[in-house]
């Protein structure tokens, strides 16, 4: 009866992981997609060593961050995965969501002050761990974005 | 970002800063902080665990431990008698079990226009 009981929760966990995860995934893409267009008029330029700096009145940092965390579904998705290798398509969509969140954020914060172009951009992730209790990987990512935005 | 304290150091994740030159060189100057998970946002985020999406306790914990790595690096270049911070870099370290370091360094420098 018990054993009946975890299957039942386990089961459940999954199919809510499973309809809520897609939904959720499906509307932030949208809103990512939405807001990127808007931003698309701000460049975001990397620079060499040796390029002079080019000439503008005023520069300040920004950076964007995210914590993100993947579903119950692709969770258990990903430990099967596990088993035979290769690639883990269900994280790819959570880290390509996760960064281009950040930079969205980096971009709409330099925008707000007035920025017309952002410097030299760098992505930094990190894990923090599932859910307490469980040991299953990493549940869920960090982002930083940040650069120099001059206007 | 651009708060009262920090108005007069320019941080800039470039080599200089943009319209100013580099007068005087401090060397290196660097800002830590480190968090642990917080036990009521860690039930919450459990919760969100199951369908996924972004959790925001966690986020605004991130955005406050980068505000005040930052902050700390300031204080560093001021003491020193610099007016800017250049080459800004971030780096995150988990020191144990749920706990977590952020870690904000840079070259702190004098720059005039």
């Amino acid at each position: 009866m018990d054993a009946l009981v975890q299957i039942l929760f386990f089961v459940v966990l999954l199919i809510l992981g499973y309809f809520w995860g897609r939904y959720f995934e499906k509307r932030h893409y949208k809103s990512i997609l939405r807001r990127e267009k808007k931003t698309l008029n701000i460049p975001i330029v990397n620079f060499g060593a040796k390029q002079s700096l080019i000439d503008v009145q005023e520069a300040a940092l920004f950076a964007g961050s995210v914590v993100i965390s993947i579903d119950y579904f692709k969770m258990i998705s990903a430990a099967f995965r596990n088993l035979v290798g290769g690639r883990v398509t269900v994280y790819e969509s959570l880290l390509d969501r996760g960064r281009r969140e950040a930079l969205l954020r980096m971009k709409e914060d330099a925008i707000k002050w007035g920025a017309n172009q952002i410097l030299n951009v760098r992505l930094e992730t990190a894990t923090i761990g599932g859910s307490s209790g469980n040991n299953s990987g990493p549940g869920s990512i960090e982002v930083i974005a940040y650069g120099t935005g001059v206007k | 970002m651009n708060n009262k304290k920090e108005k007069n150091v320019i941080l800039t994740t470039l080599e200089g800063v943009p319209g100013q030159t580099i007068m005087e060189h401090y060397g290196l100057v660097q800002g830590s902080t480190i968090r642990a998970k917080h036990i009521g946002k860690d039930i919450m985020a459990s919760f969100k665990n199951i369908v996924g999406g972004e959790l925001k306790g966690y986020t605004e914990l991130l955005q406050e431990s980068r505000k005040e790595a930052l902050e700390r690096m300031v204080e560093q270049a001021t003491e020193l008698g610099a007016n800017a911070v250049v080459n800004i870099r971030f780096s995150t370290s988990s020191v144990a079990q749920g706990v977590a370091e952020l870690f904000a360094y840079g070259t702190a420098v004098k720059v005039e226009s």
